[in-house]
């Protein structure tokens, strides 16, 4: 009886220890300098890493007093799963970086805080700063009528082509078409077929799997709507996906494939596509500015960049990650979070980021930058997708963004499968989407 | 008394001596199954401190949703085409390397290696086999003058596409069951059976096959389960394209946890595949117990 006893405070005493244990971490932080945790998606010793490393540096280079402590996150779903543990262990992260799609599930959730109380307090400042953020990514940091993000990294999908292929089939290789039926016409052009009739070559190329369908997509939608309408609401309660526009820019998708024939059946991978251009399988793609770097390093052939084809107008998606503040700090902590992110927002480092990583710069006055100038001079396809920003509007965002992400990409391959007509694709995908979205009306 | 006192002191030690393993087991087994299924009746999204006890709408919602069907048959679909593959394959390789000769510990050696490499590895590899036109599959199409498949693309070939890799990587997994299987079965009977003039098929037939029942029996239940399990590849290669035509069980709760951030939904998708996992076990174990011959 007694053994059992002794062992009974045994344990006891153990699971003591190691609670005050863990509470102790806690309470040694006393000093007035302040560490705050930013949560970056990358996978840890990833390329960026080093790059966000010297970001946080040079902060406490000027700011001796804070230090930026970044914590490597994974993929951008990732990082949202451990910014709910950890606000479910009382310790949120003081700022990260997350999709600007999931601003409202951010917002609604109470993870993030709105911003314009800081852009307030900075006055004349304060409003210079944010009217400097080009409009086609700004678009998307608002969740009623309150900032709840800044723009960081960015992107936008532009067309990549092959001049040498243009000019072997006698087009001006510094014409790029500039509308569906020049698309269709050039595409034609530019499909090349053996003795046997199988294809060598194919005019254009779109990535069509999960997860990338739905951002091509918001382009074409962007392209034949009437008046540049979106595919959802701005308050991202209301999806439009089954509008007779969207259903002819589906079919439109459709005919490339089964129609015209002068792009490959079935779901080409969004990894793969870069691949088949350099290997000159693909003449034309639609790819993100992201990739850039990696085409004029492996290109064996001239390569350009265009703006995304236009039908009634012209329309490309932007996407990429934006900076948010956590609800559940002090409020000296979030200020010292704006200042952070102020900093790493400047023009320069801006300007900086997109040289270094592909991401298109979000602030108009990075581009007015010597830093941009040069890199220009010595790689003028990076300009187009300054160029396009104008035309350009945010990738689908709802309320549950990434649930109707899968909605719109399960029903569009549907359609490429042949399941369905892009009519009924269309019509399905509605129905689900305003499943999902019906509790947040 | 003094007997009580001795009772304890065993029962004591014994829990001590238990008690490393069952604290693992109870943390990272016990706790988890319980939570799963008490979250399985709320509901607890992104952002929520707390979850709120919503009984069986979780079930509900997804015996009435269209997807959660077409997902369950995916995976009874996927397991049909590699259970069986696998286990003759992996039966085939064993009868193949059960013997003493030169060379034979190179083949077991090859036979085993794909089963060595990670899924992650393995179906980054075939992905590139699979890939569309420019793949290795597709060339060798069109090499022999027919039109590429690009098979991970149309809702037909990818699981066909998929159970062919992991038959691939399975068989040699299997095939060492089974090696040790037909090394329990003693000499001796071959030699009876050859003296009354069965060899070859029938030896098999009536002496391998049923001698290996507890093997098969073990083997069968560690494919079905294994096959359930599967998700890794599916995250790799297609993300359950096209339209959830390549979309598994264990993806899909991957999905709802991680990706919609639905715990809950993710919980009671845990718990209806706990309860597919144990019916396996338990029908395998208790209905073919009696067929079997032990030796």
């Amino acid at each position: 009886m007694r053994n059992k006893l002794i062992a009974l405070v045994l344990i006891l005493g153990i699971i003591t220890m190691a609670t005050i244990g863990a509470a102790g971490g806690q309470e040694a932080k006393t000093s007035e300098k302040m560490e705050l945790t930013f949560f970056y998606p990358v996978m840890v010793g990833g390329p960026l890493t080093k790059l966000i490393d010297q970001l946080s540096l040079d902060y406490q280079a000027v700011n001796p007093n804070v230090t930026v402590k970044p914590v490597y996150t994974g993929n951008y779903d990732d990082t949202v799963v451990k910014i709910q543990t950890a606000i479910q262990g009382k310790n949120p992260p003081d700022f990260f970086i997350n999709l600007a799609t999931q601003r409202f599930s951010m917002a609604s959730t109470g993870v993030a805080i709105p911003l314009d109380g800081f852009i307030a307090a900075d006055g004349a400042q304060g409003k210079a700063y944010i009217e400097d953020f080009l409009p086609g990514f700004m678009e998307d940091s608002f969740v009623d009528g309150k900032i709840y993000s800044i723009p960081f990294q960015r992107s936008t999908m532009v067309m990549f082509y092959n001049k040498d292929a243009f000019k072997e089939v006698g087009l001006d290789p510094n014409k790029p078409p500039t509308t569906w039926a020049e698309l269709v016409d050039y595409a034609t052009k530019l499909t090349k077929r053996d003795a046997a009739g199988n294809v060598e070559r194919y005019g254009v190329g779109l990535a069509l799997n999960s997860g990338s369908a739905q951002w091509g997509f918001t382009g074409f939608a962007l392209q034949n709507s009437i008046g540049g309408k979106n595919l959802m609401s701005e308050d991202g309660k209301k999806a439009y996906f089954d509008t007779p526009e969207n259903v002819e820019a589906l079919q439109f998708w459709l005919d490339l494939q089964n129609k015209y024939k002068v792009m490959q059946g079935g779901i080409v991978q969004w990894t793969d596509l870069p691949t088949q251009f350099l290997g000159g399988k693909v003449a034309m793609i639609y790819h993100t500015t992201g990739n850039l770097t990696n085409i004029s390093n492996n290109a064996k052939f001239a390569f350009g960049t265009a703006f995304l084809p236009g039908n009634k107008q012209l329309g490309a998606p932007t996407g990429g990650g934006n900076f948010y503040i956590s609800a559940g700090i002090s409020p000296e902590r979030q200020k010292a979070a704006w200042e952070f992110i102020k900093f790493a927002t400047s023009p320069e480092r801006l300007a900086q980021w997109n040289i270094d990583t592909g991401y298109v710069a979000p602030r108009a006055s990075s581009f007015d930058t010597q830093l941009m100038k040069d890199y220009w001079a010595r790689m003028p396809q990076a300009k187009v997708a300054f160029e396009q920003i104008p035309y350009a509007k945010p990738e689908l965002t709802t309320y549950e963004a990434s649930r109707m992400w899968r909605i719109l990409n399960d029903n569009i391959q549907s359609a490429v499968t042949g399941e369905a007509t892009a009519a009924q694709a269309m019509r399905n995908a509605q129905a689900q989407a305003d499943e999902v979205l019906k509790k947040y009306q | 008394m003094k007997k009580m006192k001795r009772t304890v002191k065993t029962n004591l030690t014994a829990w001590a001596l238990l008690a490393p393993s069952l604290v693992f087991l109870l943390t990272f087994t016990v706790f988890p199954i319980f939570r799963s299924i008490y979250l399985g009746f709320t509901r607890y999204e992104l952002g929520m401190m707390k979850p709120e006890f919503i009984g069986l709408k979780n079930y509900v919602d997804l015996f009435g949703s269209a997807i959660f069907w077409k997902i369950i048959g995916n995976t009874v679909a996927f397991s049909l085409m590699t259970v069986i593959p696998s286990m003759v394959l992996g039966l085939a390789l064993a009868s193949l390397v059960n013997h003493k000769r030169k060379g034979v510990g190179f083949l077991r050696t090859s036979f085993f290696y794909p089963v060595v490499m990670p899924m992650i590895a393995i179906a980054s590899i075939w992905m590139f086999i699979y890939m569309a036109d420019s793949g290795m599959l597709d060339q060798f199409l069109l090499k022999l003058g027919m039109q590429p498949m690009n098979v991970l693309s149309y809702k037909e070939s990818v699981k066909p596409a998929m159970a062919f890799m992991y038959v691939w990587k399975e068989a040699g997994y299997l095939m060492i069951f089974f090696l040790s299987g037909l090394q329990n079965i003693s000499g001796e009977l071959y030699e009876a059976a050859r003296i009354d003039g069965a060899t070859g098929w029938t030896a098999f037939k009536k002496i391998t096959l049923p001698l290996l029942g507890p093997t098969l029996l073990f083997v069968s239940t560690i494919a079905l389960t294994n096959s359930i399990k599967l998700v890794d590849h599916i995250v790799i290669m297609t993300e359950g394209a096209p339209n959830n035509a390549s979309t598994m069980l264990l993806f899909y709760i991957y999905q709802q946890g991680f990706a919609w951030f639905d715990q809950a939904k993710a919980s009671a998708l845990t718990v209806i595949m706990l309860v597919i996992m144990l019916a396996i076990a338990m029908l395998q174990f208790v209905k073919s117990d009696r067929k079997i011959h032990y030796n």
